[in-house]
């Protein structure tokens, strides 16, 4: 029988109270992996959100606020664009293409944005990836409509559905324009971005049903679907709009051109930057909450070896038997040492199948409220690091209660003074 | 052979004084045990019995003089040879709690021959070292049914009869006993050390055996008393 047997027979023997530190010490783990986790997850999605882009056009105001609307749909514009500027902006030879944005509308808690086909094409995500339409097509009406992968899934929609836009953001079933509605065309693949959570338009799609509104409610006239399409579905205005340059060492040029745009005050920002500089403003939290799962970890550590100590004085007898029938004092502290990385090995497995437990649990949650979508990988050098760092945090650790029994066996040799 | 006429245990003078005291706890000049003698080494409580169990088990090095196991003077070996020296010829018997709680009988017993190749090969010149514990084992009238038992489970009798069967398998040359019989009656005790005395002069196995109960001391062969200062030795009686 080898030091290891003993070690897992004695470890065994003592399961309740060693179960409780290996869940201490899952606890821990499963903190500190997680937050990292998290936080590099949030960070990929939100800085993955959009890609190529090389400029957000919007009416003047602060660079944080112009990418939260317009990539995130999180708050609202301050101000619209006018369709003059957008045209001037995108015939610059510099441009090699727009996407315009005009957002304001709902349909069951999901924002609309109204668009241009341009959209499918020049749209790009994460590493480069373009928009793929799981199923349908793009929109060609002006009553057409191209669904998120998270719109159709949560409401259940196919192609060929009818669905009614709510005028502005109101999430309960407020039919604004239940006079006009629209028909389900198409629908995008997963892309853990906000477009999973949107609901696509033509651009024209937006004026056709607000052609009989005016300042927000409706006017007296009420025209059918029919006879809006008779008018001019030319928007006067947009949100925002995407911009891709042919050349981009011109970015800081086009940008700083469209920033002294005459006709209007806009403001033109470099999405890269604009993200990096607000996941900087955020990630101070991140890194506390980091500082702090360690802090539990240590705490951890520490409480184990206060049990490991304490199981001590009852082991003394094992051990005396153990000296008495030949074990030497090395064997002793193995003996003991192998225990602490027995806990600790265990209580790792088990914080890495806590992790995964609580991501497969958590992530549809997670991508439903916060619209970050948490990949499920393997562990990454980071985490690795982070667990030799706790195995061999616990090894030295370990040589404490080794050395005290050692210490002890010594002492008391073959007597039992119990 | 040699071995019948070296002595199996040599004392030459041995003081043992512990670190901080000025009287030495041990202080026996000459003592010598052939294969297959039994001691009684009687003393009162504080009178250095098991001090002088863990010399002869080499936990313990004496200040002075010298202590020779079957030739060997263990003093000349390291610490770990000292353990290995243990393992390989001596077997202990405590007072009580003999056993790891976690093991079964069977597992008790064969622990010993974990630590000792040589145990391990002498315990497996008829069959194997779980046949070689079983027939200890049932040598000392415990039923082969209890052998899976865990150990937690039996008498105090009994726990004290499979701690005789761990020190005697691979027949070491030396077995030291410190008060074996002090948690059994009366009864209890006659029958335990008759199972005793009967194994070990099977296995031709030397017995120190240390209690402070004069009671015992007529069924040995040889019998020492420390006393209470340590001072002095009353040798052979």
């Amino acid at each position: 029988m080898t030091v290891l047997r003993i070690a897992l027979k004695s470890a065994r023997f003592r399961r309740a109270n060693l179960l409780l530190t290996v869940f201490a010490l899952a606890i821990s783990v499963t903190l500190l992996l997680g937050v990292d986790k998290i936080r590099k997850e949030t960070r990929s999605s939100f800085l993955n959100t959009v890609s190529q882009t090389d400029l957000i056009v919007g009416a003047r105001s602060s660079p944080t606020n112009l990418l939260l609307y317009s990539v995130f749909r999180i708050g609202s514009a301050t101000n619209n664009v006018s369709w003059e500027t957008y045209e001037s902006v995108a015939a610059m030879e510099e441009v090699a293409w727009t996407i315009p944005i005009s957002l304001g509308d709902s349909h069951r808690g999901f924002r609309v944005m109204g668009t241009s086909a341009d959209y499918f094409d020049f749209h790009r995500y994460g590493n480069k990836q373009s928009l793929n339409l799981d199923s349908g097509t793009q929109f060609a009406g002006v009553y057409d409509t191209v669904l998120g992968a998270d719109v159709a899934k949560d409401l259940g929609y196919r192609i060929g559905d009818e669905i009614v836009i709510s005028h502005g953001l109101v999430s309960a079933d407020f039919a604004g324009h239940d006079d006009k509605p629209f028909t389900v065309v198409g629908i995008f693949a997963r892309t853990g971005t906000p477009v999973d959570r949107t609901v696509h338009v033509s651009l024209a799609g937006i004026e056709a049903i607000h052609v009989d509104w005016q300042g927000g409610t409706r006017s007296g006239v009420t025209l059918d679907a029919e006879q809006a399409l008779k008018f001019d579905l030319t928007p006067t205005a947009i949100t925002a709009f995407m911009v891709g340059l042919e050349n981009r060492a011109q970015t800081f040029q086009v940008q700083r051109e469209i920033n002294d745009y005459e006709n209007e005050p806009v403001t033109a920002i470099l999405p890269g930057a604009t993200l990096s500089e607000f996941w900087r403003t955020i990630s101070t939290v991140e890194q506390v909450l980091f500082v702090i799962s360690g802090f539990v970890l240590v705490a951890g550590l520490l409480g184990m070896l206060t049990t490991i100590l304490s199981t001590l004085n009852e082991r003394r007898r094992e051990i005396a038997v153990l000296r008495a029938i030949g074990a030497r004092a090395s064997q002793v502290v193995t003996l003991i040492a192998l225990e602490t990385l027995l806990v600790v090995s265990a209580g790792c497995v088990l914080g890495v199948g806590m992790l995964y437990g609580l991501l497969a649990v958590g992530r549809p949650i997670v991508t439903r409220r916060f619209g970050v979508n948490i990949a499920i990988t393997w562990l990454d050098a980071t985490q690795i690091g982070i667990m030799a760092g706790v195995v061999i945090g616990a090894v030295l650790v370990a040589l404490i209660p080794g050395f005290v029994a050692y210490r002890r066996s010594i002492q008391d040799g073959l007597a039992l003074k119990v | 052979m040699k071995r019948q006429d070296q002595p199996v245990v040599s004392l030459d003078h041995v003081r043992f004084c512990w670190p901080g005291q000025t009287s030495d706890t041990i202080a026996i000049d000459e003592l010598q045990l052939h294969a297959g003698e039994h001691l009684f080494v009687r003393g009162s409580s504080g009178s250095g019995k098991t001090t002088l169990l863990n010399l002869l088990a080499g936990i313990h090095t004496p200040t002075e003089g010298k202590i020779q196991l079957l030739g060997t003077d263990l003093a000349s070996l390291s610490p770990s040879k000292r353990d290995q020296f243990r393992a390989d010829h001596i077997g202990v018997v405590f007072q009580q709690f003999n056993l790891l709680p976690y093991l079964t009988m069977l597992e008790n017993v064969t622990l010993s021959c974990a630590f000792s190749q040589r145990k391990r090969v002498r315990a497996t010149e008829l069959a194997d070292v779980a046949a070689s514990a079983r027939q200890l084992l049932r040598d000392l009238n415990l039923a082969d049914q209890l052998h899976n038992a865990p150990v937690n489970k039996l008498s105090v009798g009994q726990q004290q009869r499979v701690a005789v069967a761990r020190a005697l398998i691979g027949a070491p040359e030396i077995l030291s006993a410190d008060e074996p019989t002090s948690a059994l009656d009366a009864d209890n005790r006659d029958r335990f050390l008759d199972l005793l005395f009967t194994e070990t002069e099977a296995l031709g196995c030397t017995l120190v055996f240390v209690s402070h109960d004069p009671h015992f001391a007529s069924r040995f062969n040889r019998s020492i008393e420390l006393a209470a200062d340590s001072r002095e030795l009353a040798n052979d009686l």
